[in-house]
């Protein structure tokens, strides 16, 4: 049997419409040995304050809705466990770099413009459709972007990276990661597309190589690897296109 | 459409700047700050002024040795940039004009005395 200790847990709260500024509230939260942030959240949220507000669903670290920031540190409150921190109280607050909704709930709306600017979806080349039949890749093609391909949308790597802080026009991680995804699928012709994004200031260009994305992603993305090998494939294409037939510059 | 970042010139300088450094510096500073004082492996006369004169007399080496300093001022001038932008100042077209333009001024200086040099013999 696991024996219930108590943690504070202090939670950052913020209601736009009637809130002036955001404020913190704590809770004496009872906890056992195997507890989440998550579950000492919903233990609030049923318990002591039914107007907290913030996002879960999968309880597994799979559906990436339950990220916060907990002691400063861009974490999923599912994967995070209220016994590492115990004597010491938490602090919980949304990630980093967004605006808040409400409470611990963020606005993803840039993001998810950002995400939809890289075209995160496979593009076939003209003319080779396999019609009924299946396309086939070799382990190792599949290996080529299987890692970038574990993203959950999360978001901790925004919450992470300073140059997104300080200027939220870059591309920022998770959405370069994607693109790279793409990319690096053999079963993918969208590469010119995708050229833009990568070229522009706000595109790969906005990163300086901190690595604190890589640092703190669950799923081991590593988008830092990804924007990098694309500075590279962007330094060909700024040389190299003077050599391309022109109009396709 | 996006604009095209030109970053790919600045950060190919600054790539290969930062390689030459990782690669020439640790050399450089076992030869001249270790092995050269305690004079292991070098003559007493290994580094004095005919030697170093006549070596950068030679084409090879005087503009090896202005190309690597261009490189490292190109590094340096990167660096320096984007660390002001980490720390809250926007890197400005004047500001890039002052970082990037001292990297070209220092390299020019450099290859205009390495070609003295050489030309002198
Ligand atoms: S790259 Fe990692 S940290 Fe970023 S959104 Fe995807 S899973 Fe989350
Ligand atoms: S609740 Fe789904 S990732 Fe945490």
């Amino acid at each position: 049997m696991s024996q219930t200790r108590t943690i504070v847990i202090e939670c950052l709260r913020f209601h736009p419409e009637t809130d002036e500024a955001p404020y913190y509230q704590s809770y004496e939260v009872p906890f056992t040995e195997e507890m989440s942030v998550l579950e000492g959240l919903q233990y609030i949220k049923d318990h002591l304050d039914g107007t907290l507000t913030f996002r879960w669903s999968c309880r597994m670290a799979i559906c990436g809705s339950c990220g916060c920031m907990v002691n400063d540190e861009p974490v999923l409150s599912c994967q995070t466990f209220l016994r590492d921190y115990h004597p010491a109280r938490i602090r919980v607050e949304p990630l980093a770099h967004f605006p808040i909704l409400r409470d611990l709930a963020i606005d993803q709306t840039d993001f998810l413009a950002k995400l939809e600017s890289v075209h995160p979806y496979l593009i076939p080349s003209t003319g080779d459709d396999p019609g009924d039949q299946p396309r086939h890749q070799t382990p190792d093609q599949v290996q080529d972007y299987l890692g970038y391909a574990q993203c959950i949308n999360c978001l901790l790597c925004y919450a992470a990276c300073p140059q997104y802080g300080l200027n939220d026009a870059f591309t920022g991680p998770a959405a370069l990661a994607l693109l790279h995804r793409y990319n690096a699928d053999s079963r993918d012709a969208g590469k010119d597309q995708r050229m833009e994004v990568i070229n522009a200031e706000e595109g790969v260009w906005g990163c300086t190589l901190v690595g604190e994305c890589s640092e703190v992603c669950p799923k081991h993305v590593d988008p830092a690897r990804a924007i990098n090998q694309n500075k590279i494939a962007s330094t060909q294409d700024y040389f190299l296109r003077f050599l391309k037939p022109r109009g396709r510059r | 459409m996006k604009p095209r970042s030109h970053e790919p010139i600045f950060w190919s300088l600054f790539g290969g700047g930062g390689m030459l450094a990782a690669l020439v510096g640790p050399i450089l500073v076992l030869i001249i700050g270790l092995l050269v004082p305690i004079g292991l492996g070098f003559g007493p006369e290994a580094m004095n002024y005919e030697q170093m004169r006549g070596l950068l007399g030679h084409p090879m080496m005087g503009f090896g040795l202005a190309i690597l300093i261009a490189l490292f001022f190109f590094h340096a001038a990167h660096r320096i940039l984007h660390t002001l932008h980490d720390l809250g100042v926007h890197a400005s077209e004047r500001l890039k004009l002052i970082c990037y333009g001292s990297a070209a001024g220092g390299s020019a200086l450099a290859v205009l005395v390495a070609l003295v040099l050489v030309l002198r013999g």
